[in-house]
């Protein structure tokens, strides 16, 4: 298994088991009240989808998919890891930002920049799995 | 499928952005209202779509004939999927229930599909084709 997809598997189990305690403290009486409550469901949702779902589809397509080219590679690997960092950066800027958010903070930057960061990893997987997705 | 895929995680990302920075932005407030969009693209055009395209490429093929008829298939699977998750999303935004209530019916017609051709191939080691 490369070590793009070593790398997107593992982090994304780390977000599955992230998302789901997200999820449960939201769902604890005795959290509601919390200052952070309000940004657990974005949390929870996003950790779940980008974090665990998504990142796991990179990885196993990383890995997976044919290989285009002569030289039959991988693919981009700036690309490649630019996906990767993107995500996950992003999405630790998110988990930050949110509850400061919802405590009326001033976190336009922060989510601004969180949410730049998931968008560029999107079009970097994008962009480097397109060549790959080909007819038999 | 799998590249309508990407386009549409490429746009659902896009609208995610736009609303994730609205949250600290009040001149972006309005970007919230596409919440509905950016879960159709996502959630259906992006992981559905994917799944139905990787499952269409990886199951074992039938041979012959039946191979045929099921990249027709395949073809007009992608087509209402795709047309669907459009109306869905421009129906949810703009509260057209008539659009999205056709639009889902299309995804659900487009599974349907997927489904009937995708059952005959679910089969152990071994089995005779």
């Amino acid at each position: 298994m490369p070590p793009l997809t070593r790398w997107h598997l593992r982090t994304a189990l780390l977000c599955l088991v992230l998302g789901l305690t997200a999820t449960l403290l939201n769902a604890l009486p005795a959290v509601a009240s919390a200052w952070f409550a309000l940004a657990l469901a974005p949390i929870g949702i996003h950790l779940l989808v980008m974090g665990w779902a998504t990142q796991m589809i990179f990885g196993v397509a990383h890995w997976m998919f044919p290989r285009a080219g002569k030289d039959r590679t991988f693919g981009s690997a700036w690309l490649g890891w630019t996906a990767f960092w993107g995500l996950n950066v992003g999405l630790l800027l998110r988990v930050v930002g949110e509850p400061l958010a919802a405590s009326g903070r001033p976190v336009a930057l922060l989510l601004a920049g969180s949410a730049l960061l998931q968008l560029g990893a999107v079009l970097a997987f994008a962009l480097t799995t397109w060549r790959r997705v080909r007819a038999a | 499928m799998l590249r309508a895929a990407l386009l549409h995680l490429v746009a659902g990302a896009a609208i995610g952005a736009l609303m994730l920075s609205a949250k600290g932005i009040r001149a972006l407030a309005g970007a919230l209202a596409l919440l509905p969009a950016h879960q159709e693209l996502l959630l259906v055009g992006w992981m559905v779509q994917l799944v139905l395209g990787v499952g269409f490429w990886i199951l074992p093929r039938l041979p012959g004939r039946a191979r045929e008829a099921d990249a027709r298939s395949a073809a007009l699977v992608a087509l209402l999927l795709n047309l669907g998750v459009l109306a869905a999303a421009v129906g949810d935004v703009a509260t057209w229930n008539a659009i999205t209530v056709a639009g889902r019916a299309a995804e659900l017609l487009a599974v349907l599909l997927f489904l009937r051709i995708a059952w005959p191939r679910v089969r152990r080691y071994g089995m005779a084709v």
